[in-house]
């Protein structure tokens, strides 16, 4: 079936078999695979992406879902001046190693920031408390958010 | 006398913070890992496994399968273009399986469709019959059971002779009187479970024809030569004409150092002639590869009065599954730090892997060093408490020292700071409690609300650990790195650093271009070639700590090449000249241990060795036996730091999944099959389970290393669980001879 | 397979009656992991998110009627959030934020499992559930709408459409006992409220027996209540926990609940 995506405010469309997730359209039709898929079932939120501004796993949301509705990636963060405040906090604060959890836990950041530009430690956590890491014991990824918060 | 030559690269050197080379591609989503390859007219390989355990392959049928839409090839072990088996170290394991599968999860056959919905419909149709055989699930009984590999792959290579069937590897090492005597002694059984890399990107790759029936592998790996080492003999190839690319790495942990769909996706791809990538899923990821081998361990401490270890005996049982993978070194590493870092007269340590039907277990971060750690401190804390002596005291009395021999035989003649980690360890101020009320995700079970401070005890908890760094026991092992220095359009000097090392989260493109900067700084710029087997000889696997030193060792040694040759040209290049030099860096060579006594036939059978302290606070509800992790504190023993922010980030991740092996990591298994594979149900810590990490760096440098570095990726994980579990004792006054622990145990039902 | 997206609920409805085959999926929190892991392949998904009806809540006369859609996070938001407190609680429990922001009660209902979050504390406040269908709308208390683990009443031809409930204004708490401090599926949980103007006990359990189950008692009961909630799960052995720490801990979870909620 052919479904239409508005991503990271581009009209898109892909023809897809029904049973797609919104991440595999994204990843494997639409040429778009910031995205990470490391479970397939919303335990690790390496997907994350903004659909009307809230946060979802991609992983979840059926493709078919997402018509009509504003989704944005992890390649929709970035403007046109560059590097969103958040991707570069990530980078400067040592927030990134493999990197497979880092575009879900920008979108999840950059999402949290936007509803509560300076959070606790606790709210950090919470907030990212559904976006895994195997890497890094989060500490620098508590940084990255504070160093975020602070520009 | 000339001036020195004008430094051109001021920053970005060795000992500096320096931010990763791949950060932005990776917080952009621009990096492309081994998940994220595509290929023009590109197909979608899937694996079918076995639902058994154990089982007699009767037949297999695919004429259900080939006709289905869209599927371009459908394969089975007859298709298998050269050898049948591969393997690390030993070719023990079947590409495909044959006539029998020994493990729940094992591939059967392969298909390639043109969408991953066809591919599963096909493998759907794929009739295996199997006589289901009994499964081989206890380490002690596989002792006296069925041979399950008659015949016998790991035996005529220098090991002990051990007899009984299924023994992957048994190591003694005696030292000393075994026999010795002490004024005290205290004795325990432990066990660990299945811990699992839990890399967040899954397995996966894109094999690509290159149209002559040689082959282009992008995949995610730790050791790209010696994946080609294995792949070429299955596919009949010579090995230049299979080419690995390292594709991004999505975290490795060990759980990369096997093959996983390498030769699947080649066999497919030189098959259909068109590109074929393979991805696997969550679930399969957990029958993807291997894991932490699982332990029992039954240990005796003796000690003096005064709290001197006069004799230490341990057994211990490692479940190495059903292929050998690397579990004759894990064997021998768990006999190796079996006593800690402390120094011991008199020892018996028998260290024994078997083959059973259970998960294939190799290598993980800690590398038999973890399970021995776990059991020896908790033996430590029982020493101090029947000593009456404070549990840190205790360990400075004992602590190795430079000069000390350990039970191997092998004098310490390098950097090991086990006294100076501990105290500095022990010095950082540990914070009063948080005050009460809080909010639930402060306390233990966090957002499940369970809990306003009913039930909380708060304990501490201190454990010492170390580990080798590098191959050990006469692996002849190396890291070769080429450097090309050229001049780019505008005159400027470039050097192009060359090394396949594998980039697996760890950093290592951040030592390769520091060094050269370091190295080589009259250039105007480093460039980092891709690493792949194509254009340099091996780096040898990011596993062991050995990837900072061996791969520094060997930059460091093209570069100093690199420059010798430049001034012999005279300080510069014309437009179009280039120097291409390859080097290839050795560290100090081991030589095995004895097979009988366990006891090193030369100057060293480790090539050198790091150490960590750390001290745990948790808070444990005690009625529900939930736990918060509050503070941690560390030091850790780094040689020097080449980048202070990446060592301190491997500190906080390695101890991050020593926690998650001590509260809840565990893959659960019924009669060899896996009950919990997803991450639904194998737990790994979130942002509310993880404190933050205080962490010291001791920087002692060690002598043989180039700039003094140790690697720092193990010891957080080694220690880290035995320092968890001490603060849970200290909290409940449970023995908690188990881990992962759980809440019933902690709760003491 | 296909995918309808009705934007009514009587077309959702006629759709459902045309082909009971077709799945309904709300926030698909549960749904496509099943799609995803080639658990099931239904004929057709029948997508709900695009149905007003199903959306929002409203309160007339003290009843308050909460649409199927209404997800996780909204269902944290005031003043729902202080109309029923424990479902709040039990909505911050729930899986992770981005599961809050999509799963929604109506999902978890469909679902009907044992470890269903807003369940317990749906069952304390004695919640009914709407089912819809071309046939009409029937309400059915919940407790007789849960009938085994993963099975519900809902029919063939019915949609879930809503949560019919009059708060009681007791107090009320909810807790979630699991091996991590997040994400996690209930090993055990427990919703109880203290209802003082009808001097009654109510707790609910999830994750100790094949459906979750409302226990009752009058408050002078305080003090064996604890082991009467205990005795009345039917918890089993699984790979999440044993029956005999699951017995355990709702002592434990009652204890404390009463506790909380007493004064």
């Amino acid at each position: 079936m052919r479904i239409e995506l508005d991503v990271n405010g581009e009209q898109l469309e892909a023809d897809v078999w029904a049973g797609e997730s919104l991440l595999y359209v994204l990843r494997e039709r639409l040429g778009l695979p910031g995205s990470k898929n490391a479970c397939e079932q919303g335990e690790c939120g390496s997907c994350s992406v903004l659909l009307d501004g809230e946060l979802v796993c991609a992983c979840l949301v059926l493709a078919a879902q997402a018509e009509g509705h504003e989704v944005v990636t992890v390649e929709g963060l970035a403007g046109a001046e560059g590097l969103h405040p958040v991707q570069a906090a990530f980078a400067r604060a040592g927030a990134v190693q493999c990197g497979f959890c880092t575009p879900g836990l920008v979108v999840t950041t950059a999402h949290l920031l936007e509803r509560n530009p300076d959070p606790s430690e606790d709210e950090i956590r919470e907030a990212l408390s559904g976006n895994l890491c195997r890497c890094t014991g989060y500490a620098k990824i508590f940084d990255a958010v504070k160093l975020a918060a602070g520009t | 006398m000339s001036a020195p030559p004008a430094r051109k690269l001021q920053l970005g050197r060795v000992g500096e913070t320096v931010q990763r080379v791949d950060a932005i591609p990776k917080v952009t989503g621009e990096f492309a890992f081994s998940s994220d390859l595509f290929a023009a007219g590109m197909l979608w390989g899937h694996t079918v496994r076995s639902p058994h355990a154990h089982a007699r392959i009767v037949s297999i049928d695919i004429s259900q399968a080939v006709p289905m839409p869209g599927v371009q090839a459908v394969l089975t072990h007859e298709d298998v273009p050269g050898a049948k088996h591969y393997g690390l170290e030993f070719p023990d394991q079947p590409v495909l399986a044959i006539d029998r599968v020994r493990y729940f999860g094992e591939p059967v056959a392969l298909v390639a469709a043109e969408h991953p919905e066809q591919a599963r419909r096909a493998a759907s149709r794929i009739a295996v019959e199997y006589e289901p055989l009994e499964p081989i699930v206890d380490a002690e009984r596989a002792l006296a059971q069925e041979e399950l590999h008659p015949n016998r792959p790991t035996s005529g290579h220098g090991y002990r002779e051990d007899p009984r069937p299924n023994v992957v590897r048994t190591m003694v090492v005696r030292h000393g009187d075994p026999d010795a005597e002490g004024d005290v002694s205290v004795s325990g059984v432990y066990e660990l479970g299945i811990q699992d890399q839990a890399f967040l990107g899954p397995e996966s790759g894109l094999a690509i024809p290159d149209g002559e029936g040689g082959i282009d592998i992008y995949v995610a790996t730790q050791w790209l030569h010696v994946d080609r080492d294995q792949v070429a003999p299955c596919l009949d190839l010579e090995p230049e004409r299979v080419r690995i690319h390292l594709a991004g790495v999505g975290g490795a942990f060990g759980g990369r150092e096997d093959l996983s769909m390498q030769i699947h996706g080649a066999m497919l791809a030189l098959r259909t002639n068109r590109p074929v990538k393979i991805v696997y899923n969550r679930q399969e990821s957990f029958v993807g590869h291997i894991h932490r081998h699982p332990a029992r361990i039954w240990a005796e401490h003796r000690a003096d009065r005064d709290g001197k270890l006069k004799c230490v005996r341990m057994r211990i049982l490692l479940d190495g599954g059903a292929y050998a993978s690397s579990s004759t070194a894990v064997t021998s590493n768990a006999a190796s730090f079996a006593c800690g870092p402390y120094a011991v007269e008199n020892a018996l340590l028998e260290s024994t892997c078997v083959y059973t039907n259970n998960p294939p277990c190799g290598a993980m971060r800690g590398f038999g060093a973890v399970q021995t750690c776990f059991a020896g401190e908790a033996q430590m804390d029982k020493l101090a408490a029947a000593l009456g002596v404070d549990p840190v005291e205790l360990r400075l009395r004992n602590a190795l020292a430079p000069g000390d021999t350990l039970p191997t035989g092998q004098k310490l003649t390098g950097s090991l700071p086990v006294a100076e980690v501990i105290r500095r360890c022990a010095a950082i101020p540990v914070p009063e409690p948080d005050g009460l009320p809080r909010d639930a995700i402060r306390l233990p079970g966090g957002s499940g609300n369970v809990t306003r401070g009913e039930g909380v005890r708060r304990g501490v908890g201190f454990a010492v650990g170390f580990k080798n760094i590098g191959y050990s026991e006469g692996f002849d092992d190396y890291t070769a790195a080429r450097v090309r220095l050229f001049t780019d359009r505008s005159g400027g000097l470039v050097a192009e650093v060359h090394c396949a090392a594998a980039e697996v989260g760890q950093g290592v493109s951040n030592v390769l271009v520091q060094v050269a900067r370091t190295e080589l700084d009259i250039v105007d710029d480093v460039l980092l070639a891709p690493h792949t087997t194509a254009t340099v000889d091996s780096a040898g696997s990011a596993s062991a700590s050995r990837m900072t030193w061996m791969s520094s060792g060997a930059v460091r040694l093209a570069c100093a090449a690199v420059r010798e040759e430049l001034d012999r040209r005279g300080g510069s290049l014309d437009p179009g000249e280039e120097i291409d030099i390859e080097r290839i860096y050795r560290h100090p060579r081991t030589t095995p241990l004895d097979p009988e006594t366990g006891q090193v036939t030369g100057e060293r059978a480790h090539v050198a060795f790091a150490c960590a302290a750390m001290r745990v606070v948790a808070e444990v509800d005690t009625e529900l036996g939930l736990v918060r992790v509050a503070w941690i504190g560390t030091a850790q023993d780094v040689g020097k730091a080449l980048n202070p922010q990446a060592v301190h980030g491997q500190i906080e991740g390695g101890t991050a999944q020593g926690v998650g092996l001590a509260l809840m990591e565990e893959i659960q298994t019924e009669d060899g099959l896996i009950t919990n594979a997803s991450f639904t149900d194998y737990l790994i810590p979130t942002a509310l389970d993880m404190p933050r990490v205080v962490a010291e760096l001791v920087e002692d440098a060690e002598p043989d290393a180039p700039y003094g570095v140790k690697g720092v990726g193990e010891p957080p994980t080694v220690v880290s669980t035995a320092a968890v579990v001490a603060a849970l004792r200290a909290a409940t006054g449970r023995e908690l001879a188990r881990v992962p622990v759980r809440p019933e145990h902690l709760a003491g039902l | 397979m296909e995918v309808v997206s009705p934007r009514t609920l009587e077309e959702a409805l006629r759709l459902r009656a045309a082909e009971p085959g077709l799945m309904p999926i709300e926030g698909g929190t549960d749904v496509m992991v099943d799609l995803n892991f080639d658990r099931r392949r239904p004929v057709g998904l029948l997508n709900l998110n695009e149905v007003p009806e199903l959306r929002g809540w409203s309160r007339d006369d003290g009843l308050l009627r909460i649409g199927a859609s209404l997800t996780y996070a909204q269902v944290r938001q005031r003043p729902l959030a202080d109309t029923l407190p424990a479902l709040a609680e039990a909505a911050r429990t729930v899986g992770s934020p981005q599961i809050q922001n999509r799963g929604t009660l109506g999902g978890n209902l469909g679902t009907a499992s044992p470890a269903g979050d807003s369940l317990p504390p749906l069952l304390i406040e004695r919640a009914d559930v709407e089912l819809a269908s071309v046939r009409g709308v029937r309400t059915l208390a919940l407790e007789r709408f849960l009938l085994g683990p993963k099975r519900n009443a809902l029919a063939a031809d019915e949609l879930i459409a809503g949560i019919r409930v009059r708060p009681s204004g007791a107090r009320q708490t909810f807790m979630k006992v699991g091996p991590r401090n997040a994400m996690v599926i209930a090993v055990v949980s427990l919703a109880l409220a203290v209802d003082r103007e009808r001097e009654e006990l109510r707790a609910a359990y999830g994750s100790a027996g094949p459906v979750p189950g409302l226990v009752t008692a009058s408050t002078g009961e305080r003090e064996t209540f604890p082991e009467l909630v205990a005795a009345a799960a039917e918890p089993i052995d699984d790979l999440r926990g044993t029956a005999a720490y699951r017995r355990h801990a709702l002592r434990v979870l009652v204890g404390r609940a009463l506790e909380r909620c007493w004064a």
